[in-house]
């Protein structure tokens, strides 16, 4: 076979690989509160993006069977494969926005960065719920960005605040094993800074998409390198590959943390008893003991109304979609309060989302208590300050092991700052805020 | 001064200094290399047998393993469910002869590829419409595969020997040498490198071109089964392993799209040097570099040795 032939047939592939985006998305939505879900139940993130998904799409249908919608008029969630690919998450975008979306949420770095330049314009908040650029949780810069509950550099600060607790930072090596993508390298700055602050040497383990299932040259690195504790910025396939890789080389597991997305039951079933040990952080709480949980089981789950399997309900990703859900739901209630309209745009979103407040008491009235920690938000502040707690694989299960471990605000805080202000720096027409 | 030294100088130094980290290494690329020859092999055999570049290798793997641990899933024993598995995998293979071969006969190569990425599409979705997108675990205990370490204290350090990478080691040498004799030994084997050499002279002395081809993507069935189960237990099964069967083209252009021994070769100079040259140069890159050294390996091949090490020379006439 010629070269020109296999190079023929490699381009076809690439476009057919692209996909199409169903036209039925083309549809308007009056009357219901349209909330597109950007989703990726194919390809090898897959692991993650459904349970996710089913958690987002069964608690916004349980407050439609149950509470008749929100305000009265029923959601309607949308979903769009993505398969975790930022050019399709765009097409995707571009397909949905027209339907009066209210709200995205893209469950992908990378799509995040590609569609924060885009909010503005076309007036729809992105919520990147923990993930996609910390920066953004800096109101005044990004006006429609939202990072609630909180954002990675954060989320970072309080791993090493764990690690300070459990042995101490000063002069330890940290390594940091990450998703060579816009994903994995987003937390890079913020160790490039806080090592020398607080005393403290990162050596970092790029590892590509393509070889998420064949990380033994990293390991390798690890043994040479010999680090004190390894942080994890893992998804899909390549976590459970770093904890089996990480128990193949005896690094001991129970100072080997991944972050909020490396830290699911789909990551370690696979895993099972060789990865006791090991720890993650999070931020939604684990398994069905939360009245909420039970009325989602008995509203939707049990009318067969889910794409999810019933043991797979309460799961951490489960639970994770269901808590992006939660914001995404208090956020409409917010805004329908504000404006005292029952149908609400996207720029009357990016208000609720300004006034999001989920304190400890709305929780319990959602039949939430104890599930998260209070997040706040307001014009100045996108991110929340949530905190994380840290929880351990036994062999079987997660087990929460901490309460909430507060970021280290005084010293993320102006990082953030610096970095929002070096985003918007080269972008003269970009708008930002005045905010009170 | 300090870039050469990073170069030629301190790897050298960090081999002498930790001689047991460098056996590892090699240990650890020879599994590897291994591993991606099995690949490379399910390549080399339909490509010999037709012509035909199998760009469905890939996604052939993770839909054999998904099949067994899919069928275990439902109470089969693993043993029975491995039978049932190369039972699917032969009537793939008599499918893909019988509805995507058969019909393209005589068409350009170019529209073989396109109806081997078809394959891969319609694999990709049955198995996520079948299976589900979750990860999987493999049944490495089950199957009886060793799951143990044994250690070999050496130099004042120790080397890991995982004996699920002997095993894959075992495996893989036996299938080599077995698909080595079946091919130059038995008779269906000489009517296959027949075929390969001359389709229209095959047929003319009674050979079934249908026949061989089912038999050989059969064939490669089974190597894909037996990579997704070794690259299964390792890691896991998940559609994410469809992409390290890319890393088999690399090999195949260094050991030659036609050749056995090439893929086997191939796949142990790709294996061996990405580790080291990770281990020991990959932080004058920043990290990482096991993500491109085979392509820009195969590359160099490609500029200087087109045909690969046992490829035969291309000669066309103008």
């Amino acid at each position: 076979m010629k070269l020109k032939s296999i190079l023929l047939g490699v381009a076809a592939s690439a476009v057919l690989a692209a996909g199409t985006i169903p036209a039925a998305l083309a549809d308007g939505h009056e009357g219901e509160l349209y909330i597109p879900s950007l989703s990726y139940r194919t390809g090898p993130f897959a692991g993650g993006g459904i349970p996710f998904a089913n958690g987002f799409a069964d608690y916004l249908n349980m407050l439609n069977e149950r509470d008749g919608g929100i305000g009265g008029i029923k959601i309607k969630v949308e979903e769009c494969e993505t398969g975790y690919n930022a050019q399709k998450g765009v097409e995707c975008y571009e397909a949905t926005k027209g339907n009066g979306a209210l709200v995205y949420n893209p469950l992908s770095t990378g799509i995040t960065l590609q569609l924060i330049p885009k909010a503005p314009v076309d007036k729809i908040p992105v919520l990147s719920m923990g993930y996609g650029l910390s920066a953004a949780g800096i109101g005044e810069k990004f006006p429609y960005t939202f990072t609630y509950p909180t954002g990675y550099w954060s989320q970072m600060s309080s791993i090493l605040k764990y690690i300070d607790a459990n042995g101490g930072l000063k002069g330890k090596k940290i390594g940091f094993i990450y998703l060579d993508a816009g994903y994995g390298r987003e937390p890079i700055p913020l160790l490039e800074q806080l090592g020398p602050k607080l005393g403290f040497e990162w050596v970092g383990f790029p590892v590509a998409g393509k070889d998420m299932q064949n990380q033994g040259s990293q390991w390798l690195n690890v043994r040479k390198e010999r680090p004190d504790w390894m942080i994890m910025w893992g998804w899909g396939a390549m976590n459970a590959t770093a904890v089996k890789e990480a128990k193949k080389i005896r690094f001991p597991l129970d100072k080997f943390i991944g972050n909020w997305w490396s830290g699911a039951h789909a990551d370690l079933d696979p895993v099972g008893a060789d990865g006791k040990g090991y720890l993650a952080a999070n931020f939604s709480g684990i398994g069905t003991d939360y009245p909420a949980l039970q009325d989602v089981i008995k509203h939707v789950v049990d009318k067969g109304n889910s794409k999810s399997d019933k043991d797979k309900v309460g799961d951490v990703l489960y639970n994770r979609g269901l808590f992006n859900a939660v914001i995404v739901a208090e956020a409409i209630a917010a805004a329908q309060k504000a404006t005292g309209k029952k149908a609400i745009t996207g720029e009357d979103m990016r208000l609720g989302l300004e006034k999001f407040d989920l304190s400890n008491a709305r929780l319990k009235e959602l039949g939430l208590e104890g599930f998260t920690g209070a997040v706040k938000g307001d014009c100045a502040d996108h991110e929340g300050g949530g905190s994380v707690f840290i929880q351990q694989w036994d062999g079987n299960d997660w087990k929460r092991t901490t309460d909430l471990i507060e970021p280290m605000n005084d010293v993320v805080r102006p990082l953030l700052e610096d970095a929002a202000a070096k985003y918007v720096s080269d972008k003269p027409d970009w708008k930002g805020q005045t905010c009170g | 001064m300090d870039l050469l030294n990073e170069i030629f100088v301190s790897p050298f130094g960090l081999m002498f200094d930790i001689p047991d980290l460098l056996i590892q290494t090699i240990w650890e690329g020879f599994v590897s290399g291994v591993l991606y020859a099995l690949i490379a092999l399910g390549f080399v055999l339909i490509y010999k047998a037709s012509g035909v570049f199998n760009f469905a290798q890939g996604i052939m793997v993770v839909f054999a393993a998904l099949t067994l641990v899919g069928l275990y899933a439902l109470g089969i024993p693993a043993w029975l469910a491995l039978l049932l598995t190369l039972g699917v995998m032969a009537l793939l293979a008599i499918g893909v002869e019988r509805f995507v071969l058969r019909p393209l006969v005589g068409q350009n190569d170019a529209i073989l590829l396109m109806a081997t990425i078809g394959l891969t599409l319609f694999l990709k979705g049955a198995g996520e419409s079948i299976f589900g997108g979750e990860p999987k675990s493999m049944i490495t205990t089950e199957l009886g595969l060793p799951t143990g370490v044994s250690d070999w204290e050496v130099f004042g350090g120790r080397v890991s020997f995982q004996h699920l990478d002997i095993a894959a080691v075992v495996i893989a040498t036996i299938m080599v040498i077995g698909l080595a004799v079946f091919f130059s030994k038995t008779r269906i084997g000489r009517a296959l490198r027949a075929v390969a050499d001359d389709h229209q002279a095959a047929l003319s002395v009674g050979i079934s071109l249908n026949q061989i081809w089912a038999i050989v993507w059969f064939a490669a069935g089974i190597v894909a089964l037996v990579t997704g189960i070794m690259w299964g237990a390792r890691s896991d099964v998940s559609f994410a392993l469809e992409v390290i069967a890319l890393k088999a083209l690399a090999v195949l252009i260094l050991g030659g799209f036609t050749s056995i021994p090439g893929a086997i070769v191939g796949g142990l100079i790709i294996g061996i040097g990405e580790k080291v040259f990770e281990v020991y140069w990959g932080g004058l890159f920043g990290g990482g570099v096991e993500a491109w050294f085979a392509y820009v390996l195969a590359l160099i091949f490609l500029l200087f040795r087109p045909q690969g090490l046992f490829g035969e020379k291309i000669i066309e006439r103008v």
